[in-house]
């Protein structure tokens, strides 16, 4: 279990550092912080001062390990456009992202996994067609398209939701919650469905294709043959055996719902990281994007190695082979 | 999986909800949104209308505004012209700032100081002041370096701050946004207006709540104003901003798109109170360098030619812009300043004729028979529509022969572009809080030489001295001899084309039917005047 | 090319025929291809060309609404434009992405598979950590990424003009993966199999084998993903031209055409953001109901 957890602590490494390069490479190279620093008149002395002063003037690895350990606290210096220190900047926005991602990725979860069940039992009721030909239609709907539809109708027409924003918030320490009042939760409904509804239909028919697998196999039709009832079959074995995956995916899906938060946050004005983000690739503001860059190349590899836990605890043969292979 | 725990605890949350003390809510409580946030909240640093659109909510000026933008007393109870270079200042007694320090002549004489800083965006405001002096503590007089007649309107434009709390928060100059420094001004604000700063979020939210011992409450003309929070948030979305008033999420929106209008016009609820604002649109070009950085001509530069500058002028059809493109909120114009400013007149606001012919053959006097490719420059978030008034004159200019390609870009990286002056030709508004034409000669057509205030937004770098003596007379003259000295710089103005000018803007303000505010034509929501029934 | 002959031999072309919704999508695909690569040509009106642009032909409506011009069969937008040659215009810049993008990841994605199930070992793990990394990295935002950093690192006119293969590039980057993935399995099994032995005996290289043997027998997957990733591609794209960071704007495709379109959703002028929204839809459903139908018709086990 340890050396287990040792070397997909180990396998990530690299991935972080090769991230923290680029990072790197942003800051020091993309933006010119000396030009920007010093806006329009200066003198050949001030600007070497300053790129004394910035320690610009020494060897690149020694200017990358003192931005990875300045990363490693926190520290990733001004943002251009706000003058405010970047890691301040993404804790504020911090909750609203993850309250919003976690609020999809249940959703999808509680109603994409029944579905899924439902279509890879009763592959040919009406009710399984209508699922799938909605799936394919979420899937090729764009989500923007979708919350700007779910705005039209819910907000405009109907009056029923809000259309932006995140309500009245609660604090919890640093913690800023929407879960504790009223129009916080109101305001979580319209963007957590567009945000929510690709994996959705994503884990259906995942969860879908996975039955129609396992319900194949000898040993479903030996469960079967040993003459325990359906339920039992389709639930005690079946789904217990699809699980793995949906773990898996659920799992890797939940970075690709922060990712696309961005797309969400940005059509409804959710404050969070997305939308901080996409102001600040608007407005070529380095430091926040190597930031943002950083911190979630570090949650990716966190889930990870959660999700790779996981598939350890459930699948006991990854137990004997060592941690090895499982793909 | 942690959400579990998560949505379980919100569940439970959810039962004490109606525990809850109620949010402080109301009828006078005011929800608005505008498109940009205030990128500040330090009161001399940017001088932009986002920012002081919140500002002006917070602090006061030694004089101040009604909402027809006449003066009236501000922090100083009465003024006079003791000498002609000599204004004396007689201060109110009993003013506090919110954090409890009193005001005194000190505070007059820190603020202006402040002001006058390289890292202030507001000297143009006290450009032509050579000393504050304190009398006593309620006194102030200030030294102008030579007779300036408009020093009360300038004033109206400079916050006073306190100069203890700034030094206690060392903040003493104005924050410098090029040199991305973190200061306490960027996010705090400590001012002595009708409202005091209780919450600042930027990009999110900023919450303003009533200052009950404001000494202006009771005074005429202000007596109704009942506001009680003033919660602000920026929507940059124009559909959503739209969707927000239309669901009853926010009560006020300051810049509502033109092409919604008639759809607001016709909800029930809601209101759309519209006037003319005193900011004027034009385009402004690189007459400088001897060859432009964004066009394909080599060694020469087309716009210091007065023909090219005139082609591109009548190439436009600013009644096509007017009706289509502003759906008739603008007020085309051959000047650049609009008649609420003194010094308008109306003999020389005549546009060169819309003539695609005429314009073609200017060109091909100048030597561009077959026209020029050049980039045109353009804000897509700051003035009303400015993007598709940019792509429309990008089709006229082609329609001639001048090959158009339009940048259009977030109002931040726009100025930062042109304040390098690293553009060619570029689309531009200008508003005049002064309400007296020597700030926009002043700031848009003098020569950049260093004196404060002269040329600072003169990012084309036009320069002629019969306009630099005559902005020189506009500083220090007085009367009739002042006044034909703004004549004779609009007539220059005329004949040596140095923008492209277009229309003056209108505004529109929309909000829901139990608000009233007066339109004020400076663009800027003075909620203090505001009632909510 | 034996492998694509086969596969119109098939039964699949059989099970093409039976499919009335499959038959439907690929005649509505097929139209929508055909639409935006003949655009040139057969659209009405040229978008691009600035001269032609009238602003007093601003905002008018479909034909068939009461102030209709004959001229503009789905009206105009804000600057006279011609909304059907607009979206025609629009779906060729999709497209063009879209495909470009797909090629690309299928290069890399084949490559990277035929060698790490080939070679194996070290070469393998390492290729397939990669991917694993990869994978776990959504597109759009590895898309943000390079298109913020070229951005920064560009100037601006430069980066206009290389916008296209910006985005081009970002999303061709990181969808390699699932091509790799299914590629690096197939040629495990084939590569065990007597025919591989037996070329090997004869003395073939590794290459040639790859190529000419092993390659023809992973198309089929490879074609069934590459028309699912089609429909990816193509809302990627359109997803970063709608938060403003994807093509230039002087080569609008349908996502730019939607962005613009949403200021006048309120204001009754409907048809500019609608019929691109349409469009768009149309394009990646008919799109991705193909890709379904070859999946199925390809995996025995489902039939």
């Amino acid at each position: 279990m340890f050396a287990f957890i040792l070397s997909r602590v180990l396998q990530a490494l690299p991935v972080m550092l090769a991230v923290a390069l680029i990072a790197f490479a942003m800051f020091a190279y993309v933006g010119d912080p000396v030009a920007i620093m010093l806006g329009q008149d200066y003198t050949q002395a001030q600007r070497d001062a300053l790129v004394q002063s910035l320690g610009l003037d020494q060897p690149f690895f020694v200017q990358f390990g003192k931005f990875v350990l300045n990363a490693v606290q926190g520290e990733f210096g001004l943002s251009y456009r706000l003058s405010r220190p970047v890691i301040e900047l993404i804790a504020e926005r911090a909750p609203a992202t993850l309250e919003l991602a976690l609020t999809a990725a249940l959703l999808a979860l509680l109603v994409g996994v029944p579905m899924g069940v439902y279509t890879g039992l009763y592959r040919n009721s009406w009710l399984s067609r209508f699922f799938l030909t909605f799936s394919l239609i979420g899937v090729s709907l764009p989500t923007f398209l979708i919350g700007i539809l779910l705005i039209l109708t819910f907000s405009v027409w109907l009056g029923w939701l809000p259309s932006f924003g995140r309500g009245d918030t609660v604090a919890l320490g640093w913690w800023n919650t929407g879960f504790l009042t009223v129009s916080g939760l109101k305001a979580l409904i319209l963007p957590s469905i567009t945000l929510g509804l690709f994996q959705l239909t994503l884990i259906m028919r995942l969860v879908r294709a996975e039955m129609l697998e396992v319900l194949r196999t000898d040993y479903i039709k030996f469960a079967r043959a040993r003459g325990l009832t359906n339920r039992a079959v389709h639930f005690g074995h079946a789904l217990k055996n699809t699980l793995v995956p949906v773990i898996t995916i659920t799992g890797l899906q939940l970075g690709a719902i922060i990712a696309f938060a961005i797309v969400t946050e940005t059509v409804f004005q959710w404050p969070g990281m997305g939308l901080l983000f996409i102001q600040s690739v608007g407005a070529a503001d380095i430091p926040v994007m190597a930031a943002y860059l950083i911190l979630i190349a570090a949650l990716f590899v966190a889930i990870n190695l959660i999700v790779d836990l996981l598939y350890y605890a459930v699948d006991p043969r990854l137990r004997i082979s060592g941690g090895k292979g499982g793909h | 999986m942690r959400g579990w725990g998560r949505a379980a605890a919100a569940a439970m949350a959810g039962l004490f909800l109606v525990l809850l003390p109620p949010a402080p809510a109301g009828a006078q409580t005011v929800r608005w949104a505008a498109a940009g946030d205030p990128n500040t909240m330090d009161p001399h640093s940017q001088n932009v209308g986002t920012v002081t659109m919140m500002l002006q909510q917070i602090y006061d000026p030694l004089i101040q505004r009604n909402a027809d933008l006449s003066l009236r007393p501000g922090l100083a109870t009465a003024w006079e012209q003791v000498q002609p270079t000599r204004w004396r200042f007689t201060l109110r007694q009993g003013v506090r700032f919110h954090e409890g320090e009193p005001f005194t002549a000190e505070d007059v004489v820190f603020s202006i100081l402040r002001a006058q800083q390289p890292t202030s965006n507001f000297n143009i405001y006290v450009d032509s002041i050579e000393r504050v002096e304190k009398l006593d503590d309620h006194t102030v007089e200030i030294v102008t370096k030579v007779a300036d007649p408009i020093l009360p309107n300038k004033l109206a434009s400079v916050f006073v701050m306190s100069k203890s709390w700034a030094e206690r928060n060392n903040a003493a100059r104005p924050q410098n946004t090029r040199a991305r420094e973190e200061m306490a001004t960027v996010r705090q604000a400590n001012g002595t207006g009708a409202f005091r700063l209780a919450q600042r979020e930027p990009d999110v939210r900023t919450v303003l709540r009533r200052n009950a011992g404001w000494y202006g409450w009771t005074e005429p003309g202000v007596q109704q104003g009942n506001v009680a929070e003033l919660v602000f948030r920026p929507i940059s979305s124009d559909a959503t901003r739209v969707a927000a008033l239309l669901s009853g999420e926010v009560d006020f929106v300051l810049d509502p798109p033109l092409q919604d209008l008639n759809r607001l016009r016709g909800a029930p609820n809601i209101r759309v109170l519209e006037g003319p604002e005193v900011r004027s649109i034009f385009i402004a070009m690189d007459v400088f360098r001897d060859e432009l950085l964004y066009s394909d001509v080599r060694g020469r530069n087309p716009f210091k030619d007065l023909r090219v500058r005139q082609a591109l002028y009548h190439a436009i059809d600013i009644q096509a812009i007017h009706r289509t493109t502003m759906r008739g909120f603008s007020v085309p114009t051959g000047t650049f300043f609009p008649p609420q400013v003194n010094g308008y007149s109306e003999a020389e606001d005549v546009r060169l004729p819309f003539d695609p012919n005429r314009a073609r053959a200017l060109l091909a006097e100048a030597g561009y028979p077959n026209g020029f490719g050049v980039t045109l420059d353009c804000p897509n978030n700051r003035y009303i529509n400015d993007e598709q008034i940019c792509q429309a004159i990008a089709a006229m200019w082609t329609r001639v022969g001048v090959r158009t390609q339009v940048k259009a870009q977030p109002l931040a990286p726009f100025f930062a572009q042109i304040q390098r002056d690293d553009t060619s030709i570029y689309l531009l508004g200008w508003g005049v809080p002064t309400l007296d034409a020597l700030y926009s000669f002043q700031s848009l057509l003098a020569t950049r030489n260093g004196a404060q205030g002269d040329g600072i937004w003169n990012y084309g770098r036009y320069s002629n001295p019969r306009m630099d003596e005559l902005v020189e007379r506009m500083k220090t003259q007085s009367g009739e001899a002042r006044m034909a000295a703004i004549r004779e710089a609009l007539r220059l103005y005329r004949e040596d084309v140095p923008h492209i000018p277009l229309h003056h803007q209108m505004i529109p303000w929309a909000m829901r039917q139990n608000i009233n505010i007066p339109h004020a034509a400076n663009n800027q929501p003075y909620w203090r005047y505001a009632r909510v029934d | 090319m034996q492998a694509v002959r086969n596969f119109f031999d098939s039964d699949i072309w059989w099970s093409f025929t039976r499919n009335p919704v499959t038959v439907i999508s690929a005649i509505v695909a097929f139209i929508c291809v055909a639409g935006a690569v003949l655009a040139p040509w057969i659209a009405p009106h040229d978008p691009f060309d600035l001269a032609s642009l009238q602003l007093m032909d601003a905002f008018k409506p479909p034909v068939w609404e009461a102030e209709g011009d004959p001229n503009y069969l789905l009206g105009t937008d804000d600057q006279g434009r011609d909304v059907l040659s607009a979206i025609m215009y629009g779906a060729r810049v999709s497209l063009l992405v879209g495909f470009c993008a797909v090629v690309l990841s299928v290069t890399i994605g084949v490559a990277a598979g035929l060698t790490a199930g080939y070679l194996g070992g070290t070469v393998d793990a390492v290729l397939m950590r990669i991917a694993d990394i990869k994978l776990t990295f959504p597109t759009i935002l590895i898309a943000l990424l390079i298109d913020g950093i070229t951005r920064a690192a560009l100037p601006r006119d430069v980066h206009d003009q290389v916008a296209l293969y910006v985005v081009i590039f970002a999303i061709g980057i990181s969808n390699w993966p699932s091509f790799a993935r299914t590629v690096r399995g197939s040629t495990m099994v084939e590569r065990n199999k007597e025919y591989v032995q037996a070329a090997r005996v004869i003395g073939l290289g590794r290459w040639r084998i790859m190529r000419s043997h092993v390659l023809p027998n992973v198309l089929g997957p490879v074609l069934v993903i590459a028309t699912l990733q089609l429909g990816f591609a193509i809302l990627a794209e359109a997803t970063l031209s709608f938060l403003g960071v994807g093509v230039p704007p002087t080569q609008p495709s349908l996502g730019t055409l939607i962005r613009i379109g949403n200021d006048f959703l309120f204001s009754g002028e409907w048809w500019i953001t609608i019929f691109p929204g349409v469009a768009l839809i149309v394009l990646v459903l008919s799109v991705n109901l193909l890709g379904d139908w070859l999946r199925d018709a390809l995996n025995p086990k489902l039939r």
